[in-house]
């Protein structure tokens, strides 16, 4: 489904700041596996996300999503296969536009973009068909600007947004590190829900050590760009949080020291 | 303020409303401080200047759309394929075009088009109380016809995606469209409805002048600010409606402070001064009210 083929990016190239991000990185994805992703900050969790969505050119490697090299594709070619959630709920949906119009913007992913009506009855009634799932009441508020909604329903909508039409590929980037832990959890069991209906082949990143073994079927740990542990089976069923932490610690050499995700 | 001062105010209003519309597209919808503005009003101008000089006044409103589009593109382009900041890439263009516009004007800094045929002629003579009213029914007709097809546009789903793109780029990158060219349809619309303003300005005047557009964009702004703070943000039907009345009511400002003793040529420090205020609304509400 997707191959990333050992993967690497270097930030600030030539200056005082280089950074190796990542670092040779080789990950394959099988068809409708959700995978988890952990980390402690600056292990190349985001920059890998984004290396596969396009948004950073890569220094070297290959990024194959259906058997196509995609790794000259620009950003906005790759989307149409790839739908998209990210840590800030801001990013995710036009503030200055009505849940209508951004759904609507959604909807047309991968259809051409002219002079057809922006929304028609029709849509919309798909639209709310669909917002009904997300249990927030926003079906009865699809001609609202998104801007008066909460972060946690921004978040919601964007990740309806990233699979109204149906990707090949689903990231998500932290996508409820900025939510309130109620509306946190909301968010992931929806997550889990589209994921699992729709069969979705999927990357979330997670700061939560319990969550990235409780969602999903795979768990991958990275350190420093590069992927240190891969869990997936029996392994995986079998594992703690404990555990994954000494395991971490073990193989990476380092002491796990963020806090955040630790208490998660 | 005698009544031929004010219904000559909202004439220039309405006519300046279509650039103040264009103005909008790049300010607010895209989000970008398109200053080509200054040079592609005169481009307008001068287009349809040479377009009446030979006999073809209302093919010279569909040209200079033209013309202005292209101008738009070309600042477009220098944004997003060359990755210049808009702000500066609307100065080149602004630049590049002072040339242009003198060579469409065949090396003439001026035109005069007295007795020539313009698109006001066919009207001329609808009189009421000594004032003639040709002009400003046939832009009003032309603003009217001009604000409904922005509006229908601005609802299709190219429309949607413009507003998007000013609003969240990544977003719409995210959403599978190329944001360049979105940009590209974006620049060239808003300095298309600029130049037919300065078509109809050259028109109605029936004179060009190459320095005719400085300050343009200045004014643009004003009209598109005082338009919101005034008449209101609500919904994009009202929206435009708004920045329409901005420019009318822009030119009442500038009549009755001339009709109070300014001096023209402070005009460009008053507009200044409108714009620099209207702009700090937000600022000085907070600490003064």
């Amino acid at each position: 489904m997707l191959r990333v083929e050992s993967l690497s990016k270097t930030f600030g190239k030539g200056s005082t700041n280089e950074k190796l991000a990542l670092n040779e990185v080789n990950l394959s994805l099988q068809e409708g596996e959700f995978v988890t992703i952990i980390g402690g900050n600056g292990a190349g969790k985001s920059t890998l996300l984004n290396c596969i969505s396009g948004v950073y050119e890569i220094d070297e490697g290959r990024i194959i999503l259906d058997s196509k090299d995609v790794t000259s594709d620009p950003e906005y070619k790759r989307s149409r296969n790839i739908g998209r959630v990210f840590q800030d709920p801001l990013k995710g949906t036009a503030h200055d536009m009505t849940i209508e119009e951004n759904l609507a913007i959604a909807f047309a992913k991968g259809k051409s973009v002219g002079l057809q009506s922006g929304v028609t009855k029709k849509d919309t009634t798909l639209f709310k068909e669909r917002l009904e799932l997300l249990d927030l009441g926003l079906e009865n508020r699809i001609k609202q600007k998104v801007g008066l909604l909460s972060g946690g329903q921004r978040q919601a909508l964007t990740l309806l947004m990233a699979t109204i039409i149906k990707p090949r590929l689903l990231l998500l980037d932290e996508h409820t590190a900025a939510l309130d832990p109620t509306i946190a959890r909301k968010v992931l069991s929806l997550t889990r829900k589209l994921v699992s209906e729709e069969k979705l082949c999927t990357l979330m990143i997670t700061h939560n050590m319990k969550a990235s073994l409780e969602y999903g079927t795979r768990t991958i740990m990275m350190h420093g760009g590069k992927i240190m542990m891969d869990l997936q089976g029996e392994e995986r069923k079998d594992m703690t949080v404990d555990r994954l932490i000494e395991q971490f610690e073990k193989r990476s050499g380092a002491e796990l020291d963020n806090d955040r995700m630790l208490l998660g | 303020m005698s009544v031929m001062v004010l219904l000559g105010s909202i004439e220039l209003g309405i006519i300046y409303a279509i650039m103040a519309l264009g103005v909008f597209v790049s300010f607010r919808t895209l989000n970008m401080p398109d200053l080509s503005v200054d040079g592609s009003f005169v481009l307008g101008a001068a287009v349809s200047a040479v377009m009446s000089l030979n006999g073809h006044p209302f093919l010279g409103l569909g040209i200079a759309f033209i013309a202005g589009c292209g101008a738009g593109s070309i600042t477009a382009l220098l944004h997003t394929k060359l990755k210049i900041q808009p702000l500066l890439a609307g100065i080149l263009t602004m630049l590049a075009l002072y040339s242009l516009n003198l060579k469409v004007m065949s090396g003439r800094a001026n035109i005069p088009l007295i007795n020539k045929a313009t698109v006001f002629k066919p009207f001329e003579g609808i009189i009421l109380g000594g004032y003639d009213y040709s002009k400003l029914l046939f832009s009003l007709a032309v603003l009217t016809l001009l604000l409904l097809l922005l509006f229908l546009f601005l609802k299709t789903r190219l429309g949607f995606v413009l507003r998007a793109t000013g609003d969240n780029d990544q977003m719409v990158r995210a959403l599978g469209v190329n944001t360049d060219l979105v940009i590209l349809v974006g620049l060239a619309l808003s300095n298309g409805l600029v130049a037919v303003a300065g078509a109809l300005i050259a028109q109605s005047q029936s004179f060009v002048d190459v320095g005719m557009g400085i300050g343009m964009v200045v004014i643009g702004l004003a009209s598109v600010i005082i338009g919101e703070v005034v008449f209101g943000v609500s919904s994009l039907l009202r929206r435009l409606i708004a920045v329409i009345l901005g420019s009318i009511l822009y030119r009442l400002i500038i009549a009755f402070a001339l009709e109070i003793g300014m001096p023209p040529t402070d005009l460009k420090l008053v507009s200044a001064v409108i714009v620099a205020l209207a702009m700090s609304m937000p600022i000085l509400k907070k600490r003064f009210l």
